[in-house]
């Protein structure tokens, strides 16, 4: 059976403590992953996630929708009016009295603003668009708002990333805050921080969201995963930004 | 048409070996890989690069499934003039994909 | 990479199915052994004899994921019109097939070296072959372990 020997199962039951891990200890996944994946990551012209960023690039200067109507011709450059954009998400809509993500804040615009149709979740399209928004924000220390409004939407994030789940019985806090740095069939373990999304994963041999990701994570304790953009779902990625607070993004990252 | 990263200088010195790098969208399908009903995806990849200088082939490469989607290829040649390279993919379909970057040889 | 031979439906494939998601395992009919690189090797080279140096394999020894693993091979050469690389092949020893690339050289490379993105199916060895242009042939080898990564949709 593919995903967690027993061993390794055993020794993450075990794990009482619940540390979450200070700012100064905060490492990305780039830290856990090889020479070969970093170079892969840090080249520009050999990163496989650049070219879904040069595909945004083109969506983004296209009218589209009944509107007709391009993103460029609302916000311009992207580089400077999406720039930290991405650091902020997910963020509140007041509309709609919830969180939103990235993906979804760009759908929600191409429905009411462009005319267009929504783009589905891991579309080549969406993806493309999402990792170009992203992209112009990185380096930018993440900082979500965690307040006011927010507060009900972080507190679930918080419960369900300490929450046990699937036949495993395994919570994300016992991988990712307890045993990061250890080794999982041959994996390193990371802390699970979402600095570099969407990101280029080698296993999917694609550009893929944060929410294709946990989906993965919730497959591997064999838990029915949330749906795409179930508020389960947001709420979670507004816990793992804010647990995130202040690294930069990395957007488009690389990992295996 | 699938989007295509090249890096190459767009200057050099007559005689100077500049180094080629080239990364195409293309998941490379092998063939192997089954669909949720336990058929076989049909292979489907790109199966020959091609670079021509100013006319005339300087490097090619005949790829197999065992090649990483996206292919990357870096290769390197001689800057001998100014003038064209040119990049070509093919498909298994046959269908070949161009792209065309000048270089100032000086 | 998970290999499975049966035809009915694992109890991972109905879960996956409940929770929508598509699976894509890989399965090989028929997987290339030791015997079937030596005999895609000895089609390249015939009644020559296969020498070994002068041929740079890099590869990581360990890798992360076999999907896309850095390869480098590079051989010294003046790359003149009468002493040169004509061409540099790969071949694996456990993926369904033992060809992985074949690169064309000569004089206007300037220098013998190439780099690419291999997917490897399981921990094994790659064999670098360069063929000079005087007809002799040149090879290393590398093994290379290849890791599982966790937590995916299978």
């Amino acid at each position: 059976m593919r995903g967690l020997p027993l061993p390794a199962l055993i020794v993450a039951a075990m794990a009482t403590a619940a540390a979450e891990t200070a700012p100064e200890a905060q490492r990305s996944g780039y830290d856990f992953a090889g020479r070969e994946i970093r170079a892969m990551q840090d080249d520009d012209t050999t990163n496989p996630g650049m070219l879904w960023v040069m595909q945004g690039e083109t969506l983004w200067a296209k009218k589209t929708g009944a509107a007709d109507r391009s993103c460029a011709d609302c916000h311009g450059d992207a580089r400077i009016s999406m720039k930290g954009a991405a650091a902020r998400y997910p963020a509140f809509d007041a509309a709609l009295d919830r969180p939103v993500d990235l993906e979804q804040r760009i759908n929600q615009c191409r429905t009411e603003r462009q005319h267009a149709q929504s783009l589905a979740w891991e579309s080549e399209d969406l993806l493309a668009l999402t990792a170009f928004v992203a992209h112009q924000s990185r380096g930018v220390p993440i900082a979500v708002r965690t307040d006011e409004q927010l507060r009900p939407f972080f507190a679930l994030g918080n419960e369900l990333f300490h929450r046990r789940e699937g036949q495993l019985n395994l919570s994300c806090s016992q991988c990712h805050d307890d045993n990061w740095g250890k080794r999982l069939a041959g994996s390193v373990i990371p802390q699970g921080h979402p600095t570099g999304y969407p990101l280029y994963r080698l296993e999917w041999q694609s550009l893929g969201s944060l929410q294709r990701r946990l989906r993965n994570c919730m497959i591997g304790v064999r838990a029915a995963p949330y749906e795409y953009g179930a508020p389960e779902a947001v709420a979670l990625e507004l816990y793992l930004m804010e647990r995130a607070s202040g690294m930069p993004i990395e957007t488009p990252a690389v990992r295996p | 048409m699938a989007r295509v990263l090249i890096n190459l200088p767009s200057q050099a010195k007559r005689g100077e070996i500049i180094e080629i790098k080239t990364l195409i969208a293309h998941p490379m399908e092998s063939g192997y890989r089954l669909d949720n009903t336990g058929a076989a995806i049909p292979r489907d990849i790109i199966n020959r690069f091609v670079c021509t200088y100013n006319g005339e082939e300087v490097f090619s490469a005949e790829l197999f499934p065992a090649i990483a989607a996206n292919p990357f290829i870096a290769f390197s040649t001689v800057a001998t003039e100014s003038g064209e390279l040119v990049f070509a993919w093919t498909d298994d379909h046959g269908k070949t994909q161009t792209e065309v970057r000048q270089i100032i040889v000086e | 990479m998970y290999v499975r031979h049966s035809t009915l439906p694992t109890r991972r494939m109905i879960l996956a199915a409940a929770a929508g998601v598509s699976l894509a395992p890989s399965v090989t009919p028929a997987r290339a052994t030791e015997a079937t690189m030596v005999e895609a090797i000895r089609a390249l080279i015939g009644e020559s004899t296969l020498q070994r140096g002068r041929v740079k394999l890099e590869l990581p020894a360990i890798v992360e994921n076999g999907n896309a693993v850095s390869l480098t091979v590079s051989i010294e050469s003046p790359m003149s019109e009468t002493d040169h690389v004509e061409s540099i092949h790969i071949f694996n020893q456990k993926n369904p097939q033992p060809y992985v690339a074949a690169f064309n050289l000569g004089p206007r490379a300037g220098k013998a070296s190439i780099s690419t993105r291999i997917r490897l199916a399981d921990s094994q060895r790659v064999v670098a072959i360069a063929r000079l242009n005087d007809g002799s042939f040149w090879s290393s080898s590398a093994d290379v372990i290849v890791t599982l990564a966790a937590c995916t949709e299978q």
